[in-house]
């Protein structure tokens, strides 16, 4: 009896659906491709695999962080993929400030140099990536326009903004030390990871050691309700879809740091896909509310791992898109099937109830 | 009298609006580039966005019912990509075309089930989609497919005279979108299907209650959706003559702008086809004095269209406003 309802604890985390699905890509790996495993150390650091799931991954995750407390209020951000654009575009241009139409040599453009201080560029990229979150939330909070329309305008019309910014070109970055955040390593690991941790860290603290956290449940489950117990779900929204933005941009400058250029149309290409997808294996509900961090960045890294091992096997980049977009659908259905079946059987106990939603079940409808 | 004629205006307040907007914005251009005063760069506006119009006549719908059909483009783009994988095959025109629709109306099929009895939001189902099917077009072919089938060159090439105007033409595929905004028209406003597809829009749980089978209108809504946005991939690679997974991405957006331009609400309930078809010509619009301007790179065209989309929704909501004040 105990060791039962133990078991119905872990198996009702959150995190033990992403677990086991991290285990059963590992378990496949395992057996198929065992030189997944191999870790090799160079130079001091550590390669392998399993390091380039973090490296590569760590754009995601932190997109997925932002991602899942815009989830949690109920929300939904498409532009993530566009703002990662937009800020790579913005860091590329601040540190070769050259295409304009007029042609510039070459030497200026490949030159190890920039006129603008390292920091600088960070922060205008973070900048950027926050003006567009701020947009986002207004736009949500303020005009009441729906998250999904809202964010969809940005996810197309910002990466004309991102090629506005590079003139159409791709640029091409030559500056080193930009490079230390995609590529650089500390103590053996990669950098980018440590940015992922640090955010994490400080958003988890933020969530849920202040009521931060407990107000943006609210807000996803009944705003109606928040609002009337004095919370400013206004103000919790515009917060969660500036600080998605804040992820995005950071995630869009590891990205370009990390494949050295800046291209409008194809960095963050479908990390909004990716991204929701995190969310959902790490079991945030789409129509808001209980969300966790941890379980999402799990989730990115899932996502990643399983990319990768669909790479050594050879498989394209982008027909993986369709596997991926199934998987989606998979995990959003198990979800939702279990909400049928509860419903089912609720239904079975009162044999003759009228066919007419209970307002229980009224709150499980999904909001406009 | 005058209160009628209000509401009257309020009613069709965003239509009217749409017109206007079209007309200003048509008349602007045609004084800045007489070229655009021609007859002929009218009815370049149904040749260029013809596909458009026909993906944007089953977006209203869907967006009538209070849905959001996002994988529009990911199925035009499969369509392309699968007729000129099967053309290049050999197998027959006529073998392809009903083939690609019915395969458009499959998918539609299916989302539109996932949605009604999985209870998921239509967004994140038909997201899903869009990238399943664009998925699917790359796993087809990862580079662009030329047609060269004589029948898709024939329907391409053969230019159709206008009557009245003397050097006027468009060609076969452009009268789809007009035809199919006439049977749209018909099935809105004339049929038991297209009032269902009101009421759900209003209130889905009142339209239950009636008695009206909410399932199978919604499910059949999305069904035509994926229908027109397999038409519009069967125009565009005719016009085209060319299939490829990277075609029409965004066009949700200009779809929905366009859809939302023509003054229907993305509540649901309220809207009309007629509308759409003067969103389009509008985006259309701006697309031309673009191009004739031509120092202005295309991704404005992008920004401009998000533009519009903001502010249109801005327009809607101070028609809703007063409508509720009346």
């Amino acid at each position: 009896m105990n060791y039962k309802a133990s078991f119905k604890r872990i198996r009702e985390s959150r995190l033990f659906w992403v677990l086991t699905a991290w285990a059963v890509i590992l378990g496949f790996n395992a057996l198929f491709i065992p030189e997944f495993f191999r870790i090799n150390i160079q130079d001091g650091h550590l390669y392998g695999n399993l390091i380039d799931v973090l490296n590569n991954g760590a754009p995601l995750m932190l997109v997925a962080i932002g991602m899942t407390l815009v989830i949690a209020t109920g929300g939904i951000d498409l532009s993530v993929g566009a703002v990662m654009a937009i800020s790579a575009a913005m860091g590329a241009v601040l540190i070769n400030p050259a295409p304009t139409d007029k042609l510039v040599s070459n030497e200026i453009l490949t030159r190890n140099a920039t006129n603008t201080p390292l920091a600088i560029i960070v922060l205008a990229t973070l900048a950027a990536g926050m003006l567009c979150g701020l947009w986002n939330g207004l736009l949500v909070s303020r005009a009441k326009i729906q998250p999904l329309v809202a964010t969809l305008i940005l996810m197309v019309a910002g990466r004309g903004i991102a090629q506005l910014i590079t003139n159409g070109q791709i640029i091409t970055i030559y500056y080193t030390p930009y490079f230390w955040f995609g590529n650089g390593y500390i103590l053996g690991l990669p950098v980018s990871i440590y940015i992922v941790a640090a955010v994490a860290i400080i958003t988890w603290i933020g969530v849920r050691k202040t009521p931060i956290g407990l107000f943006i449940e609210a807000v996803g489950i009944n705003p109606k309700a928040t609002y009337y117990s004095g919370i400013s779900a206004k103000n919790i929204q515009l917060l969660a879809y500036t600080f998605s933005g804040f992820c995005s941009a950071l995630a869009g400058l590891i990205l370009s740091s990390y494949v050295h250029s800046a291209d409008g149309n194809n960095n963050g290409l479908n990390y909004e896909l990716d991204a929701i997808l995190a969310v959902v294996m790490g079991g945030t509900m789409l129509s808001g509310g209980r969300f966790s961090l941890l379980a999402s960045v799990i989730g990115a890294m899932v996502i990643w791992t399983f990319t990768l091992s669909m790479y050594a096997l050879g498989v394209p980049a982008n027909a993986l898109l369709a596997g991926r977009a199934v998987l989606v659908l998979l995990v959003i259905l198990l979800y939702s099937d279990r909400r049928l079946i509860k419903r089912r059987s609720k239904s079975a106990d009162h044999q003759n109830k009228p066919d007419v939603m209970t307002s229980d079940e009224k709150l499980d409808l999904p909001r406009p | 009298m005058t209160q009628r004629l209000k509401l009257s205006v309020l009613r069709h307040g965003p239509l009217l609006t749409t017109i206007t907007i079209f007309l200003m914005a048509y008349i602007i251009g045609s004084q800045l580039y007489p070229a655009m005063q021609r007859p002929q760069a009218f009815f370049n506006l149904f040749i260029n966005n013809g596909f458009l119009l026909i993906v944007g006549i089953g977006m209203t719908f869907v967006i009538i019912t209070g849905g959001i059909d996002l994988s529009v483009g990911g199925v035009l783009a499969l369509t392309t990509a699968a007729s000129a994988a099967l053309l290049k095959l050999g197998v027959s025109a006529a073998v392809v075309i009903p083939l690609m629709l019915v395969m458009g109306t499959a998918i539609g099929l299916g989302l539109g089930s996932i949605i009604h009895f999985f209870k998921v939001q239509p967004f994140i189902v038909t997201l899903m989609g869009l990238f399943f099917a664009r998925g699917l077009a790359y796993i087809i072919s990862l580079t662009s497919v030329t047609i060269t089938d004589p029948f898709y060159k024939y329907l391409a090439l053969t230019p159709i005279h206008i009557p009245f105007f003397a050097k006027a033409y468009v060609y076969i595929p452009t009268l789809v979108g007009p035809l199919l905004l006439l049977v749209a028209i018909h099935l809105a406003y004339f049929t038991r299907f297209g009032r269902i597809m009101y009421a759900i829009g209003n209130n889905e749980q009142s339209a239950g209650l009636m008695g009206f089978p909410v399932g199978r209108t919604k499910i059949m809504v999305y069904a035509f959706s994926g229908f027109c946005s397999a038409l519009a991939g069967i125009v565009f690679s005719i016009s085209l003559l060319a299939g490829y997974g990277q075609f029409a991405t965004g066009v949700e957006l200009d779809v929905i702008a366009a859809v939302v331009m023509g003054g229907t609400l993305l509540t649901g309930g309220v809207g009309n086809v007629i509308g759409t078809l003067f969103g389009i010509l509008i985006e259309g619009t701006i697309i031309s004095i673009l191009q004739y301007n031509g120092t202005l790179s295309s991704w404005w065209t992008r920004i401009c269209v998000g533009v519009l989309t903001l502010i249109f929704i801005g327009i809607q909501s101070i028609f809703a406003r007063r409508k509720k004040d009346l």
